[in-house]
């Protein structure tokens, strides 16, 4: 990759103060227009099957049980038992105690391909001392998590230490290694503003991030259309700079088929068709992949059958 | 890495909502009449050349039956209404548009050749909403500014243009009709059929006889509507050709005209602009309705430290732009209205390249059948080239540079034409000095093509005379206002 900044904080902050900024207005406009894209017959068939590919399946709750996570990893391999057609998710989702047991559950169904992710460094909101940011990471990926979901350190953003937050993301990255995928949410939602969300993702491309993520789930605003314009936009001229694909995941509020499809036409009009493939976009979800199933059922039968003809979980 | 193509598949509105008569007469005097020459003509549909009615063609003998029907309506009717009644007529034309918004957003989309998703989420809407806010007007003109009781001129001419069919009639019809003034409207030769359906609407609405009546034709019409000399004030949007004729032609009458003529808008882009945004404006600006907008952002002026990046972007992201069925929700660019016009797009493009300026057109297929032209931009054009001169009328983007903000904005007046501008840069201050420096009558900062019925329109220089819409607009139908 070429090297766009030298290392140092000061030339850190002279690449992101030098980006041009983000007219909400335009944005939210831009954004607006392409929702009135009309995705029918074949092209939603095969835009759901994609989505279901892209869905990083997810349970980050108090609640959570080994039984919970399990249940969810055979929802994640197959989707319908009904329709073995119906592709297998794109990942497991969970907290850093629940990895080993969704990996061992997804190995014994025979789901070997499907990662599990594990959202880390004090997730969600960030609050602990380095230490224990790398510690919760080496926990899951020595669980078998080979994908980690880092949150940044948003009050150093807000307050101006970028050049802490991206020491974080360097050294979670290290840390990483080539044993897991590193995707780091922004938490869009706190960081208010699309200027903002435009610096931060550069800033995480920048520290080696390979995907950069919207939200936790735990804020709204969360995944918003416009945010997801802007990061993919940031995306897009990051491969231009560098020549590196960073892949983009926009986590949280994204419930129907309809919300889906609005993604992956902001993908295909924005980054282009390249980021169309489960390495390189993905939605974090629960309660998506049942409303995918649904239409997809539509589609095939000519009728729509309900909720309950799909998997609760 | 596996790459999935994603193809939309076609999505076509339905045309069954639409119900287009083989033929249609005129609407006068609240009556569908045969015209007196007995001459029909073809309104196609440019997308396909479909014939889509055949309609009639007006004489001076059916602009003088309009005319009287308009008048006797006037004096009958109209002009004694109390204020508020009529205001409910307007109100009634704003909700018959909205309920039946479909119908007209189809037919227009056939008519013209725009893009459906235009015609239902601009056309229309801001259409009703034009009648809407005028209502609000009828029994409030005392309070407009223009003294007390200020009054209508009487019977108005108006004639219209086809690139905005409906959205014109309105702009026309609605300050008219809440001001007290009747009116005999000439649709566009190419554009009848919303005007037809209009005629509908105002039976609809019971609105009395003779207050609108519609008469279609050709250029001989407009002009035979223009000489009548019962007529009180005339309305014109088009072209600067004809609206210098129109001047001529009232000039010994002492009758009043809005004229809403041509234009070269000059989209201004600096340096410091929020460059994703300032590319869609740009897109937005001449590539809407496929170009065939009076205040096109036609000259897009960029500064010239970032030309290469920000054209690179701009092709990028022309080279998304859709093109083809008009009808089909997924088309962000549709047909050409005519062949004449498509002659001309042509004939002005083949000139910029003979004057030596680098084409660049977005790679996409045309319709074999109708008129198309693709999406194209022109780079190294100076202030001497053709295409930064005159209008194109079209979906091609001549693009200059310029080194410092005069530079910018002496560039950008040194046209004949003052109608829009575009300002595009993060700087408060600078978009507020450039508003003062820009002589044109609408100037947008960071966005374009923007309309909203309470805001004036209009331009300067050989952009024509007065405004439309706003406080402002109703001047023009308010004897003595200014």
């Amino acid at each position: 990759m070429k090297s766009l900044i030298d290392g140092s904080e000061s030339s850190l902050r002279a690449f992101l103060d030098n980006l041009p900024g983000v007219d909400k207005v335009g944005a939210e406009g831009r954004a607006a227009m392409l929702a009135t894209r009309s995705i029918k017959t074949t092209s939603k068939a095969k835009a759901i099957d994609l989505a279901i590919k892209m869905v990083d399946l997810t349970t980050l709750e108090g609640a959570d049980t080994p039984g919970k996570v399990k249940s969810l990893c055979a929802k994640g391999f197959r989707p319908d038992p009904t329709d073995a057609s119906v592709p297998h998710v794109g990942a497991i989702c969970v907290y850093n105690d629940m990895v080993e047991i969704a990996r061992k559950h997804l190995d014994s169904i025979g789901g070997q391909d499907i990662p599990v992710a594990a959202v880390s460094t004090a997730f969600p909101s960030g609050r602990a001392s380095m230490e224990v940011k790398l510690r919760d990471t080496k926990d899951a990926i020595e669980a078998g998590a080979s994908e980690i979901d880092m949150v940044i350190d948003r009050g150093a953003f807000l307050s101006g230490r970028i050049g802490e937050v991206f020491e974080e993301i360097r050294e979670i990255k290290s840390l990483c290694g080539d044993r897991a995928h590193l995707k780091v949410i922004l938490e869009t939602g706190e960081l208010a503003t699309y200027d903002n969300v435009r610096k931060a993702s550069y800033l995480a491309m920048l520290a080696g991030a390979d995907f950069i993520k919207t939200s936790t789930g735990k804020v709204t605003p969360a995944a918003t259309a416009p945010v997801v314009l802007v990061m993919l936009e940031a995306v897009r001229d990051f491969y231009k700079l560098t020549g590196q694909r960073i892949g983009v995941k926009p986590a949280g509020g994204i419930r129907t088929t309809k919300d889906a499809i609005k993604q992956l036409v902001l993908v295909n009009e924005t980054a282009g068709p390249e980021w169309l493939t489960p390495d390189l976009f993905r939605i974090g979800a629960s309660a998506l992949l049942n409303d995918l199933l649904m239409q997809r059922m539509k589609l095939r039968d000519g009728r729509y059958s309900g909720s309950n003809y799909v998997t609760v979980d | 890495m596996s790459t999935e193509i994603f193809e939309y598949a076609p999505a076509p509105e339905s045309r069954a909502i639409v119900d287009i008569k083989s033929e249609y007469g005129l609407y006068i005097n609240g009556k569908w009449v045969a015209p007196h020459s007995k001459k029909r003509f073809a309104s196609i549909n440019p997308a396909t050349e479909e014939v889509l009615s055949k309609v009639s063609l007006a004489d001076a003998t059916d602009i003088d039956k309009a005319v009287k029907a308009a008048r006797s309506a006037y004096n009958k009717v109209w002009a004694k209404m109390a204020p508020k009644e009529r205001a409910k007529y307007l109100f009634r034309i704003a909700r018959l548009l909205q309920e039946r918004a479909r119908e007209f957003a189809v037919l227009e989309a056939l008519d013209n050749g725009k893009p459906i998703r235009e015609t239902r989420d601009v056309d229309v809407p801001l259409s009703a909403a034009h009648f809407f806010y005028h209502a609000g007007w009828a029994d409030k003109l005392n309070y407009a500014g223009y003294g007390d009781n200020p009054k209508p001129y009487g019977v108005v001419g108006q004639i219209i243009p086809w690139n905005f069919p409906l959205l014109m009639l309105a702009w026309k019809v609605a300050p008219a009709l809440a001001t007290g003034n009747t009116v005999v409207l000439k649709p566009a030769e190419t554009t009848p059929l919303t005007a037809l359906l209009f005629a509908d609407i105002c039976e609809q609405a019971e609105l009395p006889a003779g207050v609108v009546n519609i008469v279609t034709g050709d250029g001989s019409t407009g002009a035979a509507l223009v000489n009548h000399k019962d007529i009180d004030k005339i309305a014109f949007t088009g072209s600067t050709e004809v609206g210098k004729l129109i001047a001529k032609s009232i000039a010994d009458r002492g009758i009043p005209a809005t004229l809403e003529l041509g234009g070269k808008g000059a989209n201004i882009v600096f340096d410091d602009a929020p460059i994703d945004e300032a590319v869609e404006g740009i897109i937005n600006g001449i590539f809407f309705n496929q170009g065939h907008v009076c205040c096109a952002g036609s000259r897009l002026l960029l500064q010239e430290s970032i030309v290469d990046e920000f054209i690179e972007k701009l092709q990028v992201r022309m080279a998304k732009i859709r093109v083809g069925d008009p009808l089909d929700k997924n088309t962000d660019l549709g047909a050409i209205n005519s062949s004449a016009q498509l002659a001309k797009i042509k004939e002005m493009s083949e000139s910029g390249s003979k004057e030596g300026a680098q084409i660049w057109s977005a790679p996409c297929a045309l319709p074999t059948k109708g008129y198309w032209f693709a999406p194209t931009i022109f780079t190294g054009v100076t202030q001497a080239h053709r295409i930064a001169r005159e209008e194109i009328f079209g979906p091609v983007l001549s693009v200059l540079t310029f080194r410092t903000p005069s530079e910018a904005m002496e560039k950008a007046n040194n046209t004949p034409f003052g109608l829009s501008a575009g300002v595009w840069t993060e700087k408060g201050s600078k978009i507020l000095w450039a508003a003062n420096e820009l002589k044109a009558g609408v100037i947008w900062a960071n966005t374009f093509n923007k309309f909203d019925a309470a805001s004036p329109f209009g331009g300067y220089k050989e952009s024509g005379w007065g405004r439309e819409g706003g406080r402002h607009g109703l001047a023009a139908y308010l004897k003595g206002a200014k």
